[in-house]
Order: structure tokens, then C-alpha cells, then sequence
């Protein structure tokens, strides 16, 4: 599937693993300590992730980072006025002239046809986004806010607690995402679905999932923070663990967050895509889902229907690819071995005022 | 699978293993290997006690259509009114005798389920994995190569598109476009009607439609095997096709900027051979850790295109069982595919371990 995984595949691990491996190509995990000084003078609004890398990019890179955040704010779009842009309901089979007609070809009335069901293509792939963007919303917060808790306090107190998450994240992090997604949402709903039954079971399937991923991150950041003279110094100044946890190290351990963030997002839609093709989808009364009507078109294929799986799965790639685009320009740019650089004129330009305003 | 790259690497570190004795390697092997236990042992037990959450398999499966009466007659035949621990610790002993249960739904031994079908998911992964490799790693090199410059760009939109691309969907425009508008291949199942009937024919057969036309020494069936697979391969494939271009690409940039490629290059050593050997096997490494999550991305994988593709394989059963609520059926097939998981893990985990001796506990 789908169920491909960002952090699985290899977009995060691969430059985790080879600075490993070549060491001295890449020294430092991520943000270079100038960059740090750079980052103290800017505003906030300029520190805020995705502002920062959209300044440090150029060229093909800032044109996939740029492209990816278009992408991302149509689905946002879409999502939130899907009532506005979708000229029928996501469950409406006629007007009151009378039934749509099953598998019409796209027209006037209906842009992108109807599907076997008799729904109007466009108004599903529209609400389609609505529930996309809500499953990623519970998704991935949720999983965000265990995983990251989880990590931390793991990761500074150690001990037995740490041994036995750290076996069972691995245990789920080394299982099929697609396949855990499965389980969880027999697990929560039965395999039944409903309204926001089916959203929240969903979402919650796709939390479980990525929760270890947050964790693995935070908690090995955590144990590298937990050795740093400021860390120490606070104990040596009578601070709580508590304190030190929420503040010293949380602030400094989920630096490299959004990034995750966003790869998981993109995954988020693919695993919900693909319980929808399984089946285990919302019902189409009760909420809009691609994957459901992907499934729903799969024998339409053969018989040459091809309106009603064509825009559905080019939603579903149209998001991901949204989000990936994001979410790689942003890992190529932590990265120092693949970050493009500004062309030298202006780059030492840029450079020599930053340092003499410093210097003032 | 990932054995066609990694046996021409094996063969050095090898035997500057054997010239350091106690380096460790077989303790690491056996670490490795006794760190299954734990990850199969925690997989099951969730597994067994989230599909017991909403209730026993019996009443999932048949709660509409029996009485009152006859659901409880039937579940208690089936042991599943007893106490929750018991049940769990007779299923755990059942699964170490390789004992998965008989399905509800049509009262199979799981395990003959499991046998009959492993083999095709299996197939098509290869298949797959194949696939990936023609595309991912050559493409990978040219991107590292020609870096930023427009061979990269459109190679590195590509792998991004492939990897947001559902396999089902990337399925489906595939048997569009080659079985409806332009119809050269076949798109549903693993061969034709009367290659199946033939198939059923074998006598001991090993399941692999591929392995048991050769030995039947039939070329027809043969040829209409391979054609069948082309389509699933190919929107199985092309997925990780992408995951793999990235791996390489990132990789090999790191080592090409080493220095010993510019002294490479000053000795006169053609650019194809400085990129293809002397930068690629370095870079090989982490691409080889990685590949284990693939193939395990790549079984969850199977079970989307298989349903396209109306491949019997263990996907198409399961999602065959989720329809019809057989869950005893879809625990035996997920708790199977973990352990797959996990063996593909520690396997490819030695093989990086023989090729980079850095790699140790």
C-alpha cells in the first residue's frame, strides 16, 4: 500500500543511518550551531518551521516546498468549505427532479459522473477531503501528544519503563502499518462503521500505529539532551523533573517534529485509504471516504468506467503528494549534505550583514 | 530478494571475519535472532487480545443469522466462553505446535489456508522486488549523478509521485490502461482458467505457479504465468521502485563527495565504474537496513494488490475473511505475516552485519 510509511521508508532513516555510516561527511544531527545563532534574531514568525525552511530553500527545491504547500492548502480548502464548493451532498442520490442515474458519464450536471452507487463524483471526492483532513487532524495530534509524552519520560527517567516501551515500540514499529491499522479498527469498532464512529475509528487505528514513531525520536533526542551540561545545571539548581522534562528537554527534543508530522500525515491518508479499499471505510450515508470509492469502483474498471476511480485516486495522490513535498523539502533541508545552497554572491552577501549587525 | 545485491558484497568482509576470531559476529547473529522472541511474542498477544475486545469470533462472524440459543451452543462448543487468559494461553500453545485455528466462516484449518495461499503473496513480492530493483537503483545512481541538474529533478518527482500513489489506484489505472484502452495484458488473477486447471494438476506442488510450470516443463503456461504477473509486479513494484531511487540517491551523494572517489577519478577510473562500484557498494549499507522495512511494507502492500488484481494470494483471503467477519481467519494471516516480518528483519539485519563489520552490538 499504501501503507507506506515515510519513516519506514526510509525519507527520515536514510540520512539518520548514513551519518552513521560517514560520520565525518556529516557531523551534528541536524540544525548546524550557526543556524542556531541565525534563528535567535529572527522573529517568530520566521523561526516557525515551515516559514524558515520556505527562506533557507532555492530553486527546485523551493519549487517542491512551494508546489507541496499549494497542494496542502487546496485539501485544506476544500475540507473547509466542502459544503460551499460541492454542488451536492456526499450522500444525495438525486434532486427533487428525480435519481442522479448510476455510472453517467461526466456532463454539465454532473462534472466528474456519477459512481455505481448513483452519487455525484465531484461532491464525494469535495467531503472526501473533509474526512481526510479530519482523520489526519485526530490522527496525528493524538498519536503527537502520546508519543511524545511516552518518548520523554521513557527516554529521561530509563529504568525497567523504558526497557518494556522500547521492546513493545519496536515490536509495533516492525509490524505492517496497514495490517496494525486493521486489527486496531476491528478492535475499536467491530468492523462495523458509522458516522463518526468510522472517522474516529479511523483515526484512532492510525494513531496506535504512529505513536512509536514520535516515541522512538523523542526518547532517543531525550537521552542525548539528558547528558548536556544544561540539563545538569538544572538538576544542580533544584529543578523538578517535572520542569526539567516539560521544559528544558521538551523544547529542545521535538525540534524535528514537524517533519515527521508531515511525512506521518501523508501516511495517515494512504493507511486510511487503504482500510477504505479493505472495506473497513466509512459508509457512504455518513461521510465521503476515497478509499471506500475506490474499492466501490474497482469492478467499474473492467467495463471501462473510469470516472468513478480516476478522481477519487487522484485526490488521494494529489494530498499525499502534498504533504511528501513538504515534508521532503523540509528533511533535505535539515540536512546539510543535501541542502542546495544560495548562489555564493548572495549567500556571503546575506552573510557578511547578518555578521556585522552582529557585531554592532 | 535482497541476497541478488548482497552476495557478490558478502564474500570479502567474510573472510576477514574468519582472520579475527571473536569479533563477535556470531554472537550478534544469535542476539539478533533471540530478539524475534520477544517482538513475535508481544505481536501475538496484542494481536490475540485486540481481537478479542469486541467479543469472540463466533458472534462476530454469525451474530445476525443464529438465535440466542444457538450462538451460545456454538460458541461454547468453541471454547470461547471460557475465561479469557485460558483461551489465550491454549492459543499461544496451539501457534508454537504451528496450529492457527479453523476458520469460521468456511471451517478451514487456518494453517492449510496459510500454506495454500502463502505461496502466491510470496511470488508476487519477488516479482515485485525485482521490479523495484531494475527501477530504483539504476534511476538512483543517475539521480546521485546528475545531481540537481534535470535528470534528478523529474527522477526525484517521479519516486515522490510513485510513493504517493496507492497501490490500488496505481492497480487500477494499470489494468485501464493495458486491459480496457489499450488490452495487451491480462489483469485478474494468476493465469488463465486452463492454467489453473493445470496447475491444480501438479502433482506435490510447490505453489510457486513460476517454479511448478518449469517443472512441468510446460512454456505455454509458463509464459501466461509471467504474463499475469506483470501488472501486479509493476504497481507493487513501482512503490518501492521510488523508496529505493531516494535510498540510493541520498547515499551515493554522500559517498560521492568522498575524497577517494576524486582520487578514484585522478587515477583515470571511468565515471560509470566510480559511480557503479567504487561510491554504490559504501552506500550499500544503509540501503540494505532499509530494504527489511520495505518487504515489510511491501506484504501490506500485497494484500491491496492482490484484491485489484484478483491475485489468490493471503490478501485476497484476508480481505475475503474481513468481509465475510472471519476473524479467527484474519488473526491467523496477520499474526503469520508478522512472523514473516520479523524473519525478513533479522535476516536482513546478518546480511548487513556480514557486509559492514561496524555493525554490531
Amino acid at each position: 500500500m499504501s501503507a507506506s510509511h515515510p519513516e519506514k521508508t526510509g525519507i527520515t532513516e536514510a540520512p539518520e543511518s548514513a551519518q552513521e555510516t560517514f560520520a565525518e561527511a556529516a557531523p551534528g544531527t541536524g540544525v548546524p550551531a550557526v543556524v542556531l545563532d541565525e534563528k535567535a534574531k529572527k522573529s517568530w514568525f520566521n523561526r516557525l518551521p515551515i516559514v524558515s525552511h520556505l527562506r533557507q530553500s532555492v530553486g527546485l527545491q523551493r519549487g517542491m516546498l512551494i508546489t507541496g504547500l499549494v497542494l496542502c492548502g487546496l485539501v485544506l480548502i476544500c475540507a473547509v468549505f466542502a459544503p460551499l464548493i460541492a454542488p451536492y451532498g456526499y450522500n444525495q442520490l438525486g434532486t427533487s427532479e428525480g435519481n442522479f442515474g448510476a455510472t453517467l458519464p461526466p456532463s454539465a450536471e454532473h462534472i466528474w459522473g456519477t459512481t455505481v452507487g448513483g452519487y455525484d463524483v465531484f461532491s464525494r471526492v469535495i467531503w472526501g477531503a473533509q474526512t481526510a483532513v479530519a482523520v489526519i487532524v485526530v490522527a496525528v495530534v493524538a498519536s503527537l501528544f502520546l508519543g511524545v509524552a511516552l518518548g520523554l519520560i521513557s527516554g529521561y527517567l530509563g529504568g525497567w519503563l523504558d526497557r518494556i516501551l522500547v521492546v513493545i515500540a519496536d515490536a509495533v514499529y516492525a509490524f505492517p502499518t496497514l495490517l496494525l491499522a486493521l486489527v486496531m479498527a476491528i478492535a475499536i469498532s467491530g468492523g462495523q462503521s458509522s458516522a463518526w464512529g468510522g472517522i474516529a475509528a479511523a483515526a484512532l487505528s492510525i494513531t496506535v500505529v504512529f505513536i512509536p514513531q514520535y516515541f522512538r525520536v523523542v526518547r532517543a533526542e531525550t537521552l542525548r539532551l539528558k547528558a548536556e551540561p544544561f540539563v545538569e545545571s538544572a538538576i544542580v539548581l533544584g529543578a523538578s523533573k517535572t520542569r526539567i522534562i516539560g521544559k528544558h528537554i521538551f523544547r529542545n527534543a521535538t525540534r524535528t517534529l514537524p517533519l515527521i508530522f508531515t511525512l506521518n500525515s501523508s501516511e495517515a491518508i494512504l493507511t486510511l485509504a487503504g482500510l477504505g479499499f479493505l472495506g473497513f471505510g466509512i459508509e457512504p450515508t455518513s461521510a465521503a471516504e476515497w478509499g471506500y470509492d475506490l474499492n466501490k469502483a474497482l469492478p467499474d474498471v473492467t467495463s471501462g468506467v473510469w470516472w468513478t476511480s480516476v478522481y477519487p485516486g487522484l485526490a488521494i495522490v494529489l494530498t499525499v503528494l502534498g504533504f511528501t513535498l513538504v515534508g521532503e523539502s523540509m528533511n533535505d533541508l535539515n540536512d546539510p549534505r543535501l541542502r542546495v545552497r544560495r548562489k555564493a554572491k548572495t549567500k556571503a552577501g546575506a552573510a557578511g550583514a547578518r555578521d556585522r549587525k552582529a557585531e554592532a | 530478494m535482497s541476497a541478488a545485491i548482497s552476495q557478490p558484497e558478502a564474500a570479502e568482509p567474510t573472510a576477514a571475519v574468519k582472520k579475527a576470531p571473536g569479533s563477535g559476529l556470531g554472537r550478534y547473529v544469535l542476539i539478533r535472532f533471540l530478539l524475534i522472541i520477544p517482538t513475535i511474542f508481544i505481536l501475538t498477544t496484542l494481536v490475540f487480545f485486540l481481537m478479542r475486545i469486541t467479543g469472540d469470533p463466533i458472534t462476530a462472524a454469525l451474530g445476525g443469522r443464529l438465535t440466542r440459543e444457538q450462538l451460545a451452543e456454538r460458541v461454547a462448543a468453541a471454547g470461547y466462553d471460557r475465561p479469557i487468559l485460558v483461551q489465550y494461553f491454549e492459543y499461544m500453545g496451539n501457534l508454537l505446535r504451528g496450529d492457527f485455528g479453523t476458520t469460521v466462516s468456511d471451517g478451514q484449518p487456518v494453517t492449510e489456508v496459510l500454506l495454500t495461499y502463502g505461496a502466491a503473496t510470496v511470488e508476487l513480492v519477488f516479482y515485485a522486488l525485482i521490479v523495484a530493483f531494475i527501477i530504483g537503483i539504476p534511476f538512483g545512481m543517475i539521480a546521485a549523478y546528475k545531481r540537481d541538474k534535470t535528470p534528478d529533478a523529474v527522477l526525484r518527482i517521479l519516486a515522490i509521485l510513485g510513493y504517493a500513489t496507492p497501490v490500488f489506484f496505481a492497480g487500477m489505472i494499470l489494468k485501464l490502461v493495458f486491459g480496457v484502452f489499450w488490452p495487451i495484458l491480462p489483469v485478474a488473477g494468476r493465469g488463465t482458467t486452463e492454467t489453473e486447471y493445470i496447475m491444480s494438476g501438479v502433482v506435490d506442488p510447490t505453489r510457486f505457479y513460476i517454479i511448478d510450470a518449469i517443472r512441468i516443463g510446460n512454456f505455454e503456461v509458463l509464459g501466461d504465468v509471467l504474463a499475469h504477473a506483470v501488472l501486479p509486479a509493476v504497481a507493487l513494484g513501482i512503490l518501492t521502485a521510488g523508496v529505493f531511487l531516494r535510498l540510493v540517491r541520498t547515499n551515493l551523494i554522500g559517498t560521492l563527495g568522498q575524497q577517494y572517489i576524486d582520487s578514484g577519478r585522478s587515477r583515470g577510473i571511468s565515471e560509470f565504474r566510480l559511480v557503479t562500484k567504487h561510491a554504490y557498494r559504501p552506500a550499500l549499507i544503509p540501503i540494505i537496513t532499509v530494504m527489511g522495512m520495505q518487504i515489510a511494507l511491501m506484504l501490506a502492500g500485497a494484500v491491496l494488490t492482490e484484491t485489484t488484481f484478483e491475485w489468490k494470494g493471503l490478501g485476497f483471503k484476508l480481505a475475503e475473511y474481513l468481509t465475510a467477519r472471519d476473524f479467527v481467519a484474519v488473526q491467523g494471516i496477520v499474526v503469520f505475516l508478522a512472523v514473516i516480518v520479523a524473519f525478513t528483519n533479522f535476516l536482513v539485519d546478518v546480511i548487513a552485519a556480514f557486509i559492514d563489520p561496524r555493525v554490531r552490538y
